[in-house]
């Protein structure tokens, strides 16, 4: 197994083109390390991006944030611009295993290592986050929700890899917050994961929404229904039963050593109603 | 197989070893390097027992590769006393009686230190969120806890 | 000359003191050496070839290709072992059958469970010794398995070994079984007892096998000489038990041995057996170099002996006035691929809290294709009490009585007639549960879906032999060489208390070690809460020969008789100045002329500790249960239990609180789970779910006093009884919560969730 560590983003490219399926891109590589000791992954070529300044750097741009992929959790967490737009994709972030997995996991592994219960995935998709992408044709861009098709498979062509993940402008009165159903209260793969993304208008009437839903199907799942169960009201106790109903409706789990279907079914719904009033909180608080 | 060469500073001092593309900085550490104050528990990056600190972050030395170390500075439990005075944290172990069989110590007094370094006054809450990631089978966690709030308290200077 | 010292009360400086213990700066930076760090030059790494199949027979093995592999430098496998008879042959107290040591050292005729090690191999370095055990060709023969122990107690269940007959029943049956041992435990009549009860209670259980969750992995390093010796290093709780397993399976003299313990990281009974360590003798005597042997994590978890799983009945009877009648209970235990669960303990302290007249305790030790079963922690008891303090709590309920008033008219107290044999002596039981009901835990108030539960547990603790032996250097400080393992780190240090508190001098000035086994005779495992009482009575033992002989020295040096020399802290003083008057002398100075007076000044003692007094303990644990999620949350949890006496707090608090965490975890999210395929699913950390730092609260401890009569400064064992009672109290709490009986460990989620659930589709 080779290791190189390209400086540049035309470097890394070159050097996944050439390898043709044979090589793995290591980021903060908690994932990759596993699968690679445990022969789950044999890649003959290991492409080190962290060396790479585009990937690793967190801009404010048109009102929004390019994350790139390579920057750790840890950096995201204590960026604080970025914790006070979007505390619900941090919400996701602080989840993904110890303090010391997040020092070297990244939000772009966590997305590309594709696992159905990611922590950070359902806030992205709830968000309307956008994937950047560059390889050898050049570059592309593609929902959140689209580029992950199954467990550990994304729709990333040969040669191509996640330069950064960007976050549109935030809207006044708005508020995201992610939050997972685990049987500690750290270090677990979530069980279910919730997440919700709202916008109220100036009578605190909830204008738009999005609700994503982990590790209750192959992919993380975006639910509309979920999300029309809170738009034109106020968050009150009618619609976020209905949310909560729409959010089990739309699950399509498994039974696992981790959680059962009829477990995962249920609390789907308990998680996307705490975590939509959390959402709704802090909406309330943004002005 | 060509092993690849690393320079890095460990502790403080230079030190440059040989190692293949899957060996961890683990296994650098312990097996080329013979430092063997940083234990493994898991391999998986599930205990916490392999805890150094890399350019001032903490992370777990068994999921970061060997290679991964050129250029970086490391930290582990044997720098963490000066010469023969311990660090209040260490001291503070001993007198709380926070180790039992001691195999997880090391990591866990790596990964209190950077937690203090970050933060002088966390809240008892705030240490067992920290310290989650480090597993202890022996005591609890009740003494740890007692430990690192009482060593921050002496580092403060309260 | 070794007798037992009965209890004296007395002032004590040292013991029941705090100081900082000897060990301790070493741990705390790096510099102490487990069982991984020790290396020698040369040495190849081995490693181990695992069963993936739950039950198979093995038809061939093919090794040719792993030995050819450049860099390997040994295979060994069944073929290099010899055959054992199937008996039980004696490892000090320990009855051990040799024929399953050696079959689950390496596998024979047949794998029998998921990780049943069949080869190994020392190479050159991990990654060739990785591509070697690939190399190794198996032919299998895929075997039927049963992993539950209701299915493998049925006739027809597929056999792990078709010559098993079920032990302890008459007539000798005469068809084979998974049943390898039935026992049975009582005294009065259960039946009568049933009939004079107003109120039943009768409920089944059924537990998980659990992991003891050592943080260090198994480790060893051998290194065999063409003399025909070995050396080993290895990470144990017995070093001169894991001698005689691995001179037995190598078929070498004990002597031949010499076994060095490395500190230890974790034990808590999974470190009483041999694992790799005789296959790194072997694979060391064929290739010539050292071999180390380093497990992984999930070999530790496919491999190596958890706890038995369990199905568990109880019945309670008892009158409106609150007097129990008849108890009875049947415990069918989970051996794992070989017989010896702890069945036996387990049918022993299930009711022994209890003065009753009739009891029935039946106990089966069932065999199932998984590992085989080691000590966790109080073998075998945690499981029974679950169930039996469960009923007692429900029917203390069902009565209207406080759950410690109920307790306490039940009490087993001194003079107690057990079930199983002897009568109590002075015990403690009763003042765990006066302490417990009044801490300000027991009367705090609570709030909404939470609720509190109390539980006790009993250990007998053992002693069993062990040797010291202690030398006064010549600028009179001493050196204390232990044959007992130091697991938790304050074993080391509370024997030098009670040596410096005998001889009068400062803790400081002695030195403890654990010696190797070529130090000293034999002694047994730490294991059974044994160390603090047995070692303790041996140094103490060794201590007061010294003292002895300290005296005859001075009157030898002074002129003086024997009878005129008193020793007084630290020194040797006049008896009676009416006797005789002479200038004291300190221990320094007599060590400095100790080779003139007739040679070095050393003590030992060699005994076999009897009168290791039983250990009680009350615990008291407030939950909180989320209705909507079915997660369980430890508000807050404190144990009181009888110690005898506390020779060090710090460390008697420290087993207190470490016993509850697991205890802790195995009720609330620690099971093993297997496929229908029979493979272990979650062999790692991160499925195996102990608990964290931010999963439990606080353990405040009380420590009891009661002294055991039998040991000098009244120490009973402690490391074993706070396991025991979490399982019970928490379910008891989670009943007081929110209403419901639980009955299947562990309490997680989505089990609590469904029970809920049920409960209230039963309601509405």
């Amino acid at each position: 197994m080779r290791y190189e560590a390209p400086k540049t983003l035309e470097g890394a490219i070159a050097l996944l083109s050439a390898a043709n399926g044979q090589a793995r891109l290591l980021a903060g590589g908690t994932d990759l390390l596993i699968q690679v000791r445990s022969g789950r992954a044999e890649p003959g070529l290991l492409v080190d991006i962290k060396a790479i300044p585009e990937l690793r750097s967190i801009v404010a741009e048109t009102g929004g944030y390019r994350i790139g992929a390579a920057v750790t959790c840890m950096e995201l967490i204590e960026n604080e611009a970025f914790a006070r737009d979007w505390p619900g994709i941090v919400d996701g972030v602080k989840l993904i295993g110890s303090i010391q997995v997040k020092g070297r996991a990244t939000m772009g592994g966590n997305l590309c290592n594709a696992s159905p219960a990611a922590d950070s995935v359902p806030a992205l998709i709830a968000a309307g986050a956008v994937v950047c992408i560059a390889g050898p044709l050049g570059r592309r861009e593609a929902p959140v929700k689209d580029f992950v098709l199954g467990p550990g498979r994304t729709s990333l062509g040969n040669g191509e890899l996640v330069a950064s993940i960007q976050l549109p402008r935030r809207a006044p009165h708005s508020g995201d917050a992610y939050l997972r159903f685990t049987p500690r209260t750290e270090m677990d793969i979530a069980v279910v994961g919730a997440a919700v993304n709202l916008t109220l208008d100036d009578k605190g009437v909830c204008r738009h929404a999005r609700v994503s839903l982990g590790a209750v199907a192959a992919r993380a799942l975006l639910v509309p229904e979920a999300a029309a169960a809170l738009v034109g009201t106020k968050v009150d106790e009618a619609a976020l039963q209905r949310l909560a109903a729409a959010a089990s409706a739309a699950c399509r789990p498994i039974d696992d050593k981790r959680g059962t279907k009829e477990f995962r079914i249920k609390v789907a719904g308990v998680m996307a109603r705490r975590a939509a009033v959390i959402a709704v909180e802090r909406a309330r608080r943004q002005s | 197989m060509a092993r690849n060469h690393v320079s890095a500073t460990v502790n403080g001092d230079q030190v440059e070893f040989l190692c293949e593309t899957g060996q961890t900085l683990l296994e650098a550490l312990r097996d080329e390097l013979r430092l063997t104050g940083t234990k493994e528990g898991c391999g998986t990056g599930d205990c916490g027992a392999c805890s150094v600190i890399v350019d001032g972050r903490l992370v777990c030395s068994c999921l970061m590769l060997a290679v991964e170390a050129e250029g970086k500075s490391i930290e582990t439990v044997e720098g963490m006393a000066t010469g023969e005075t311990l660090h209040p944290l260490q001291r503070k172990f001993i007198e709380h009686a926070a180790l039992q069989c001691g195999i997880c110590t090391p990591g866990i007094l790596i990964a209190a230190r950077s937690l203090l370094e970050r933060n002088p006054d966390p809240t008892e809450s705030e240490v067992r969120y920290w310290l989650a990631g480090n597993l202890c089978r022996c005591t609890g966690y009740h003494k740890i806890i007692d430990a690192v709030l009482d060593a921050a308290r002496e580092m403060r200077g309260d | 000359m070794s007798t037992m010292l009965k209890y004296e009360k007395k002032e004590l400086k040292i013991v029941g003191t705090r100081p900082l213990r000897p060990d301790g700066v070493d741990k705390v930076t790096g510099r102490a050496r487990f069982g991984a760090d020790y290396n020698l030059p040369g040495q190849l790494i081995g490693k181990v070839l695992r069963s993936p199949h739950a039950h198979a027979r093995i038809v061939s093995i093919d090794t040719s290709a792993a030995l050819a592999l450049p860099g390997v430098k040994a295979v060994v496998t069944r073929d290099d072992f010899a055959e054992m008879p199937d008996e039980m042959a004696a490892v000090g107290e320990l009855m051990i059958n040799f024929r399953d040591v050696t079959r689950n050292m390496m596998a024979r005729e047949k794998v029998l469970y998921d990780g049943h090690p069949l080869a190994a191999v020392a190479a050159t370095s991990e990654s060739v010794a990785r591509a070697a055990l690939a190399l190794i060709k198996v032919e299998y023969e895929v075997l039927p398995h049963v992993i539950d122990v209701v299915e493998a107690m049925k006739p027809g269940a597929p056999l792990l070994n078709e010559n098993q007959y079920t032990q302890g029943v008459k007539p000798k049956p005469d068809r084979p079984s998974n049943v390898a041992k039935r026992l049975e435990y009582g005294r009065g009549d259960v039946a009568a007892g049933f009939k004079e009860a107003d109120v039943i209670v009768e409920r089944e259980f059924n537990t998980k096998p659990v992991h003891q969750g050592y943080i260090e992995p198994q480790a060893c390093l051998a290194s065999y000489s063409a003399d025909g010796q070995a050396e080993l290093w290895t990470s144990t709780q017995g070093h001169f038990v894991f001698r005689a397993q691995c001179a037995k399976v190598l078929q070498m003299d004990v002597s031949k041995i010499r076994v060095t313990p490395t500190e230890i990281g974790g034990g808590f009974g999974g470190k009483n057996n041999i694992y790799n360590e005789a296959l790194a003798i072997a694979l060391s005597r064929k290739s010539n170099r050292p071999v180390k042997m380093v497990m992984t994590r999930e070999e530790v978890f496919r491999g190596t002996g958890p706890t038995p799983g369990a199905n568990v009945k109880v019945k309670i009877g008892c009158t409106r006035d609150g007097k129990i009648t008849a108890a009875e209970a049947e415990l069918n235990f989970q051996a794992g691929a070989f017989p010896g669960s702890p069945v036996n303990q387990a049918s022993m302290c299930a009711f022994t809290r209890y003065d009753l007249a009739n009891v029935r305790v039946v106990g089966n030790d069932v065999t199932v294709n998984r590992p085989k079963v080691a000590a966790y922690r109080a073998p075998g008891a945690p499981i029974a009490v679950f169930g039996v303090e469960s009923v007692i709590d429900e029917m203390a309920k069902k009565l209207g009585f406080d759950p410690i008033e109920f307790r306490l008219k039940n009490a087993a107290r001194e003079g107690t007639q057990t079930y199983y044999g002897p009568k109590l002596g002075p015990i403690g039981y009763v003042q765990t549960l006066e302490a417990a009901r009044a801490h300000p835990h027991y009367s705090a108030p609570l709030g909404p879906n939470q609720g509190r539960g109390i539980a006790t547990g009993f250990w007998f603790n053992i002693g069993n032999e062990t040797t010291c032996s202690l030398n006064l250097q010549e600028d009179g400080s001493l050196t204390l060489v232990l044959g007992t393992i130091d697991v938790a780190g304050g074993s080391r240090a509370s024997m030098a208390m009670m040596v410096a508190e005998e001889l009068g001098i400062e803790f400081e000035r002695v030195r403890p070690i654990v010696g190797d086994t070529s130090t000293l005779g034999f002694n047994f495992l730490t294991a059974g809460s044994r160390s603090t009482f047995a070692s303790g009575m041996a140094c103490v033992i060794a201590a007061r020969q010294v003292i002895e002989k300290l005296r005859q020295r001075v009157a030898k040096i002074r002129e003086v008789p024997l009878e005129a020399v008193a020793w007084k802290d630290g020194h040797a003083r006049p008896a009676d100045a009416k006797v005789a008057q002479f200038a004291p002398m300190s221990l320094a100075e007599i060590a400095r002329m100790a080779g003139k007076t007739g040679g070095t000044i050393a003590g030992h003692a060699e005994i076999n500790a009897q009168g290791a007094g039983p250990g009680f303990g009350t615990h008291i644990v407030d939950v909180e249960v989320d209705r909507q999620t079915g997660s369980v949350k430890i508000l807050r949890y404190t144990v009181v239990q009888d110690v005898g006496k506390a020779i060090h707090p710090a460390y008697v608090e420290g087993q207190m609180q470490g016993g509850a965490a697991q205890g802790i975890g195995w009720a609330l999210n620690e099971e093993y789970v297997y496929g229908d395929d029979g493979v272990l699913q979650n062999p790692g950390f991160l499925d195996y779910r102990v608990p964290v730092a931010s999963d439990l609260p606080r353990i405040d401890t009380v420590i009891v006093e009661v002294p055991n009569p039998n040991h000098p400064y009244g120490v009973r064992g402690c490391g074993e009884v706070p396991i025991i009672a979490p399982m019970a109290a928490i379910a008891n709490a989670i009943e007081n919560a929110v209403g419901l009986r639980l009955c299947e460990q562990p309490f997680s989620p989505p089990r609590v969730l469904k029970a809920l659930d049920d409960a209230a589709a039963a309601k509405g």
